[in-house]
């Protein structure tokens, strides 16, 4: 299979600037060169990558559109995205790895941490000097998590954790987390408050999620907490408003996703394209073939669709006026299309598409998570449905 | 050590050339351009060399339009301090264009001159040799690796599977092949960074040009290959035609 170029029908390279472009290609030949290459192994031996972890850090893909005074790389958001579009090109769960990290995990920092937090913690997380994972989710919480039974009670000087968290990327390997609890009543959604909590303290264990069938390259852990005690300067001070902090957090994530939803669908796309001038069959290259052709038609369509709202989205960000709704959208939107276009890649590759020779169907089985993870596409339409009709059926 | 990498913005490898309606140019509607391979192994051995002195500095220059400044940009995000760009329609007169890299680089002082052994678009391998003429420096060609010890560049090339060590005294030319040291990447703190260190844009001193290129053709297309057999079986087959036809062995 020929080098990976990038997928661009609508010349939206010309709508990069030449800095959102070296970003870009700076990360595709990373991961062409240094991820693609173990993906396939570590994918069949259930692990995340970890040996990864370092050039990530040195390439500066950590939080990386979060300040440099903080050891980041100070890039704007369209060139975050990009970032997030050439990681989830090469697996969905390395580009989780670099979304919690960043949006979940130093996000938050930087957002409602305080002045300490932000110097202790941020420049360590760019460097992945430390890992970080974000505990939302709860066992029986997941798209209300504003009923979640995790509490922080008060003590004379601190606070103490109690709870259980589910589905938590980086689970295991974190040095801390970024820790969601209910500190009033449970359902007070103003009683949500955020912790940063170093997970070697007592009380805090993780534990692998076995039985993954998606997602297999990638650390998801359950969290438990019993009796954790943090100091008063664990609490992030700017989360004074509840539920609507994490909420922040997860729109930051899912506006990663919308992009690397459409870095899945072009790797699968680069694949059928080059499998069907490649794959002979009744004497003639399957791409030859109408079927083929409709498939590859449609898929180059939904991709090109795909990157032209991102770009869109992404200018948004940049310009301050992006609403949460339109991150809703692109995220149902854009992992709704890559699900399709790695499915229909991977029929077209046929038998051989089973293999992990080949990536469609790593991607397809990627993809139902994400198509389920930081917003189900479900909740995503309610969210639409309601910004269109003033009605919440949720 | 000042030290000054001339660098060429090529077509990318992955790039699909097609010839335009003259007839004798490349088509470049489309065309993507990276830095020529092996002057990123420059960049590389000049960055370690910058790095390895206290008050090193590296300059890159290159010749060519004012679109350049995206692939000059690149070899800063990579590291280099400072860029020229001469501006000017260079062609296939090497000369043309090492007359105006010479003039750039014998004022700047510079310690080495590093060129990549050659751009991969025109594959000439001229200009590096021709501006060590010009200015008067002597040239090492194909350098895989070099270090300098009192003030000589121990350069090491390959000749014929065989590991040849030049000494030459600097200021010194060296064109440099793929050796051990890989192109590092880009990091994007550097490539935010890139956008402050200087560039400078300025007319080119060109000749008149002596060469030019009179057509482009593609390579006829190759017959598809056949299946002789399948198995030992096919080995006498097999030896007829490589015998036979093919006429290598």
């Amino acid at each position: 299979m020929a080098r990976f170029e990038g997928i661009d029908f609508y010349k939206t390279d010309e709508l990069f600037s030449s800095e959102e472009r070296m970003v870009r290609d700076t990360v595709r030949s990373w991961v062409e060169d240094r991820l693609i290459p173990i993906i396939g192994e570590a994918y069949t031996k259930r692990r995340f990558p970890e040996e990864i972890i370092p050039e990530l850090a040195e390439l500066g893909v950590l939080g990386a559109n979060l300040p440099e005074e903080f050891g980041c790389a100070g890039l704007n958001n369209v060139s975050y995205g990009l970032i997030m579009q050439e990681l989830e090109r090469g697996d969905s769960g390395v580009r989780s790895f670099a979304s919690v990290q960043g949006a979940l995990v130093m996000y938050p920092i930087y957002a409602f941490g305080s002045d300490a937090q932000k110097t202790k913690w941020l420049p360590r997380l760019a460097s992945a000097e430390a890992i970080g994972c974000f505990g939302l989710t709860e066992p029986d919480y997941g798209s209300n998590p504003t009923g979640m039974i995790t509490t922080a009670k008060k003590t004379a000087d601190g606070w103490v954790l109690n709870g259980t968290k589910m589905w938590i990327t980086n689970g295991s390997m974190a040095d801390i987390a970024v820790i969601w609890a209910q500190t009033e009543d449970p359902g007070d959604v103003k009683g949500i408050r955020g912790f940063i909590v170093p997970t070697d303290l007592p009380g805090f264990s993780s534990k692998n999620q076995a039985g993954k069938l998606s997602l297999v390259a990638s650390d998801t852990s359950e969290l438990v907490l019993q009796d954790v005690e943090v100091p008063d300067e664990a609490m992030l001070p700017g989360t004074t408003d509840g539920i609507k902090h994490p909420l922040m957090c997860l729109t930051q994530a899912r506006y990663g996703i919308s992009w690397g939803a459409v870095g899945a669908a072009m790797a699968c796309f680069h694949e059928a394209v080059s499998y069907s001038k490649e794959r002979v069959m009744f004497d003639q290259p399957i791409g030859g073939k109408q079927i083929q052709q409709v498939r590859l038609a449609d898929m180059l369509t939904s991709i090109t669709q795909g990157q032209l709202l991102c770009y869109r989205l992404g200018r948004m960000k940049d310009a301050g006026t992006m609403t949460t709704q339109q991150v809703s959208l692109a995220k149902r939107a854009n992992v709704d299309m890559a699900t399709n276009v790695a499915r229909e890649a991977r029929r077209l590759l046929g038998g051989n598409g089973i293999l992990i020779e080949y990536h469609s169907m790593r991607h397809m089985a990627n993809l139902e998570s994400v198509y389920t993870y930081e917003g189900t596409h479900d909740v995503h339409s309610l969210i639409l449905g309601q910004t269109l009709t003033g009605i919440s059926a949720f | 050590m000042r030290v000054i990498v001339c660098l060429k913005r090529v077509p990318d490898t992955g790039t699909s050339i097609r010839i335009d309606i003259s007839g004798s140019a490349i088509d470049f509607e489309g065309v993507k351009y990276i830095i020529s391979p092996y002057d990123e192994y420059a960049i590389e051995l000049g960055l370690r060399q910058r790095d390895a002195s206290d008050d090193g500095e590296l300059a890159l220059v290159t010749l060519d339009d004012m679109s350049a400044q995206e692939t000059l940009r690149k070899g800063l995000a990579m590291g280099a301090d400072s860029a020229v760009l001469l501006t000017g329609d260079f062609d296939m007169d090497g000369l043309r264009t090492a007359k105006a890299l010479a003039k750039e680089v014998e004022s700047a002082e510079a310690e080495l001159i590093l060129f990549g052994i050659k751009a991969v678009d025109d594959d000439q391998q001229q200009v590096g040799p021709m501006v060590a003429a010009l200015i008067g420096r002597p040239c090492v060609t194909g350098v895989l690796s070099f270090e300098i010890l009192d003030g000589r560049a121990i350069c090491c090339r390959e000749v014929d599977s065989t590991t040849e060590v030049v000494e030459v005294d600097l200021p010194a030319v060296l064109t440099i092949a793929k050796g051990p040291h890989e192109p590092r990447l880009a990091t994007l703190k550097n490539i935010m960074a890139s956008k402050r260190k200087p560039l400078e844009v300025k007319a080119a001193a060109l000749t008149e040009s002596r060469v030019c290129v009179r057509g482009l053709f593609k390579p006829v297309s190759r017959p598809p290959g056949r299946i002789v057999g399948e198995g030992p079986d096919a080995v006498p087959e097999l030896l007829r035609v490589l015998r036979e036809e093919a006429k290598v062995i």
